[in-house]
């Protein structure tokens, strides 16, 4: 069974926002409707966006790390706000395991939103209908694009490729290559929601030097003379120890 | 949760005519097996139920304010398999009919005993009727109830309390209710409905207490560790991704303060309990509607801030997300 799903490594995003305006640029234009934004250019504007990034301070002065976090709808295998919503607007596809809102459908009753606890869905507040991400549904499977073309408008924008796109349930693919060897990890666990989105944790990049690595421990070929010399009664353990 | 008046509206007009039906089918049962004297049929009952059932319609009324497109709102029956809501929304318009169909009954005068249950025992219509309408009556309360505490990570609903509160407070209120409708239609039936209406809201108020204790001690299953999986005690959030406002943070912060959700919790504490109970005993006493109106009143309010507290308590995980704007 397949799981679509976007993987984004932590370790590399650098915040941008690339992720969050190429998505708003390719949902707000689609058959689906705009997304709409109220007082873009006034003091307190808002608007309905897919995806978000946040950032965090982790540690404490001066040992810190500033972790950029990009944040959209998870795509859950165990979704809670899908068996709330009291029309079925909010289903799973079963094909490929993406989570959607059908917009006809919708009454906007807000419950999903509820029902969530990453709080990735937003009610456009023109439409009264609930939003979130829909990994480029309308554009993943679009045959008139060239095949590189055919992944998310997030991934594709991303300039760092933190980002990864594919099929979390096929071992072969690079998202569940990442999430086994890089130590892919869920948020959340403890709500037993199973997001099929994941991510890759920072990680510190360092030398490890044992002390034996910095101070000379045998010189076979004898080089500066100085030789560790075992006794007379001593087994040599290489060939080319003299005496 | 930032509280939304449509759905406090909802909860506590259902819950009130939901209680005024139970009180009258109370009222009957009493009397069918002779605890009470005989009730005059029409002129008890009918208006009564007609009451309960114009708040139920208020009720349902402001809960299409709660819908952004409530022309499609018929659309709400087809998921009753999975959603607490679904079912809710199927079991308010069937408690409707049935409270519709006990008005008819009563309003009509059918009291010749013609449902025969078994051999021995044929009941009337409108007690068999009010029999279905009290199931559809209990029902409701636990949809009502399951919507909230069906939510898990909402530790603060995530409890059988919460249905018990829907089920005692709505009780509470209807019967309260019933109390003052009696004292101008039956002034006999006063002392019986009033009692029950005080030992339902004593009751409401030790279920109420217990909820309130155990929020009080609750620990969140999330934090920001778990949010963003870092595993580091100190994390802080240094920009929530826009300088303005957006749903998630009009939607899940209510934006009080702690003392002024204090001052809600001992206003409802005081108004919905105490108040009541001892204007229900001085109306009973004195036989006086004005005392009972009063009564009702105090609880109605107080129990609208018992519902606005219930939707501010509960703290959401999300906000986990949105602790600071840049």
């Amino acid at each position: 069974m397949t799981q679509l799903a976007l993987v984004i490594d932590l370790n590399v995003c650098v915040g941008c926002q690339a992720c969050v305006t190429s998505c708003k640029e390719w949902n707000t234009s689609g058959i689906a409707g705009y997304l709409s934004d109220d007082r873009p250019y006034d003091a307190d504007p808002t608007g309905t966006f897919f995806n978000r990034v946040q950032t965090f301070e982790v540690g404490e002065y001066p040992n810190t790390q500033t972790v950029h976090f990009p944040k959209s709808c998870l795509h859950c295998e165990d979704p809670p706000c899908v068996p709330v919503c009291p029309t079925g607007a909010s289903y799973k596809r079963a094909e490929d395991g993406i989570v959607l809102v059908d917009y006809d459908k919708c009454i906007g009753c807000k419950y999903c939103s509820w029902a969530c606890p990453y709080g990735v869905r937003e009610i456009d507040e023109h439409q009264k209908v609930m939003k979130k991400c829909t990994l480029c549904v309308d554009r993943i499977y679009d045959q008139k694009l060239p095949r590189e073309e055919r992944r998310p408008a997030c991934v594709m924008a991303c300039p760092t490729n933190a980002r990864l796109f594919g099929d979390i349930h096929d071992p072969d693919s690079a998202v569940a290559v990442a999430i086994r060897e890089r130590g892919g990890y869920q948020l959340m666990p403890e709500w037993g929601t199973h997001p099929a989105n994941h991510y890759l944790p920072r990680r510190r990049t360092e030398i490890v030097i044992q002390p034996d690595e910095l101070v000379r421990a045998d010189n076979p070929l004898k080089v500066d003379g100085k030789l560790p010399k075992p006794s007379l009664k001593e087994p040599a353990l290489d060939d080319v120890t003299s005496w | 949760m930032q509280p939304a008046f449509s759905v406090i509206f909802l909860t506590t007009l259902i819950g009130a005519g939901q209680g005024l039906f139970l009180a009258l089918y109370t009222v009957e049962l009493y009397s069918l097996f002779e605890f009470l004297p005989a009730q005059p049929g029409p002129a008890f009952y009918a208006p009564g139920t007609a009451l309960a059932f114009a708040l139920l319609a208020l009720g349902l009324v402001a809960s299409f304010f709660h819908l952004g497109r409530p022309e499609r709102g018929w659309r709400a029956a087809a998921r009753w398999r999975t959603s607490w809501l679904s079912r809710e929304v199927i079991v308010l318009p069937a408690f409707m009919a049935a409270t519709a169909a006990y008005w008819l009954a009563h309003w009509a005068d059918w009291r010749e005993p013609s449902v025969a249950l078994g051999a021995a025992l044929t009941i009337a219509p409108s007690v068999a009727i009010g029999a279905a309408a009290t199931v559809l009556a209990f029902a409701l309360f636990l949809c009502t109830g399951m919507i909230y505490a069906c939510i898990k990570f909402l530790q603060e609903w995530a409890t059988p309390l919460t249905v018990a509160n829907y089920l005692m407070l709505g009780g509470a209120s209807g019967f309260t209710l019933a109390t003052l409708f009696a004292g101008r239609t039956a002034p006999e039936l006063v002392p019986f409905l009033g009692g029950w209406a005080a030992v339902l809201t004593g009751i409401g108020f030790l279920t109420r207490a217990a909820s309130l204790a155990r929020n009080a001690g609750l620990k969140p299953k999330s934090s920001l560790q778990t949010a963003i999986g870092v595993k580091h005690p100190r994390v802080v959030q240094t920009a929530q991704g826009f300088m303005g406002g957006s749903f998630n943070t009009r939607e899940f912060i209510h934006g009080r303060t702690r003392a002024f959700l204090r001052a809600i919790k001992w206003i409802f504490l005081v108004l919905a309990f105490p108040v009541p109970i001892a204007l229900l005993g001085a109306g009973v006493a004195a036989g006086s509607s004005t005392l009972l109106a009063a009564a009702f009143a105090a609880q109605y309010a107080g129990l609208l801030a018992e519902r606005w507290f219930f939707f501010a308590q509960a703290n959401h995980p999300q906000n986990l997300y949105y602790q600071a704007i840049a």
